[in-house]
């Protein structure tokens, strides 16, 4: 193996996180970019997860005001589609920790 | 390396060009660059274009270009880096004649960006951040901008009015200039006010999309001096990067490619920031111009937005930014802004730039972010 190629698999290692984080920014889009515009206005945030890194997702089920730091954790949802016959995109999102009952 | 100048320069004014296509925008800057050198033949050209192949299925510029304004057979192809592609392709120029390799070139960039609207303009334009990573999340350049300043909000407890003056600033000066597409004046204690793009980013903040292009001719400093009365020297030339997606950087809150390509900058031109009597920075957001302060050396961090609270970025100020209304009020031709930038410092240290001239100008700096700054390409000009 080349130095070339060590260096890349030292850089580039597999890492399952968590999931849950904390909010590190946030806006409301007005202005979607098309396959998204059913969902417009949606939130977008910048999430801490809890080993570090940031991730850019989409906030889902906001029901109420968002604040810098509120505690996230990761869910599967639709992210866009192509179309009416299209394909459809899923991903992850990012809601707000639910109290336990 | 040989010494490299810029003895012509044309541009066409900013705006939604609807009657024109790329390759007679590119034209039509490249034939006033070319008249105001006195030549009618260069060597290559090189292109500044970002959103050609998403807004205007075009890509291919040079071959295109080069035949419809008559000078098929040279050299000719597109430099892209976002919208630092304009100053990327000034920099090729310069090293090409540099290097030795090519005698006389043309830059040119260009954009079309108003051909779309909607969904497809902003899908067209988010083909420069990370397609896998923030696109696929329904982000896009202005909600990323928006976060960063939230942010930046949130950690110096500033509120949105302290970023007022530079859009002030910006349109201030674009009022004065015929070739700015905004051109109406932004009054004090109404930019916290206007209407949402992502918020906290409003219209009063972000640089619209607009068409243009603006061309220059660049040669050896010692041709220069025997084609024109007052070539403008290229000092310094230098490019740097930054991660692409913004969620990948240690220190969200600072330029680190704006810092090196300034930095390396400084120190090919052997100035001081305290040196330079006029900066054409990248202000396609305020949060963009507050970090640049920071980043290059005019302002410590957290701080950048206290330059516009004063005179300072005023064209009888200090350090003079967005002379001729910057991407904000003179509007942002993405590939063709960094050409822009140079275009309208050339007239700054020629003595040429009218109403919106500032005075005893020698040394200027211009600094071209692709994105984000996840490219930063900065050249500094002498008269």
């Amino acid at each position: 193996m080349s130095d070339l190629n060590k260096q890349a698999e030292l850089l580039h290692e597999r890492f399952t996180f968590a999931g849950t984080g904390e909010v590190f920014s946030f806006t409301t889009l007005q202005e979607p970019p098309e396959g998204f515009e059913e969902q417009a206005p949606y939130v977008l945030a910048l999430v801490k997860l809890d080993e570090g890194p940031l991730v850019t997702a989409q906030l889902t089920d906001v029901d109420g005001p968002i604040e810098i730091g509120d505690r996230v954790e990761m869910v599967t949802r639709k992210l866009s589609t192509e179309g009416g016959k299209g394909m459809i995109v899923y991903g992850y999102k990012f809601r707000k920790v639910l109290s336990r009952a | 390396m040989r010494d490299v100048a810029i003895i012509g320069v044309g541009r066409t004014p900013v705006g939604e060009h609807w009657g024109s296509s790329l390759r007679m925008l590119a034209a039509d800057a490249i034939n006033e660059a070319l008249k105001n050198a006195g030549l009618t033949q260069v060597d290559a050209l090189y292109l500044g274009n970002a959103y050609g192949a998403s807004v205007s299925s075009q890509t291919h510029l040079g071959a295109l270009v080069a035949d419809y304004a008559g000078l098929s057979g040279i050299e000719a192809y597109t430099c892209e880096a976002a919208e630092a592609s304009g100053a990327a392709a000034l920099r090729t120029a310069y090293m090409a004649v540099a290097s030795g390799s090519v005698e006389t070139a043309l830059v040119v960039g260009v954009e079309k960006s108003t051909d779309t609207v909607g969904g497809a303009r902003v899908m067209a334009r988010n083909v420069s951040i990370d397609a896998d990573f923030e696109a696929a999340q329904g982000a896009t350049i202005t909600a990323l901008a928006a976060m960063l300043m939230r942010r930046y909000m949130h950690e110096y407890h500033v509120g949105l009015d302290v970023f007022e003056g530079f859009s002030i600033n910006a349109h201030a000066n674009g009022g004065r200039s015929e070739y700015a597409m905004f051109r109406n004046t932004i009054k004090p204690g109404r930019f916290a006010g206007a209407p949402l793009v992502s918020d906290p980013v409003n219209l009063f903040d972000s640089a619209p999309d607009a068409d243009g292009a603006a061309a220059l001719v660049i040669t050896t400093a010692e041709r220069a001096g025997d084609l024109v009365p007052q070539p403008i020297r290229i000092a310094a030339s230098s490019a740097a990067t930054d991660t692409l997606a913004l969620h990948d950087r240690s220190d969200l809150l600072y330029l680190k490619g704006a810092n090196l390509s300034a930095y390396k900058a400084y120190q090919q031109a052997a100035i001081q920031p305290s040196d330079i009597d006029l900066f054409e920075l990248h202000d396609a957001f305020t949060i963009l111009s507050t970090l640049t302060l920071e980043a290059t050396g005019f302002a410590e961090r957290g701080e950048g937005w206290k330059l516009a609270q004063s005179n300072a970025i005023g064209l009888a100020g200090d350090l003079p930014i967005s002379t001729f209304g910057g991407l904000k009020s003179r509007g942002n031709p993405a590939g063709a802004a960094g050409v822009y930038q140079a275009v309208e410092a050339c007239l700054q240290l020629r003595g040429e730039a009218g109403a919106n001239q500032v005075a005893n100008a020698r040394i200027a700096m211009i600094q071209n972010l692709g994105g984000l700054g996840s490219t930063a390409i900065t050249h500094v000009l002498k008269a």
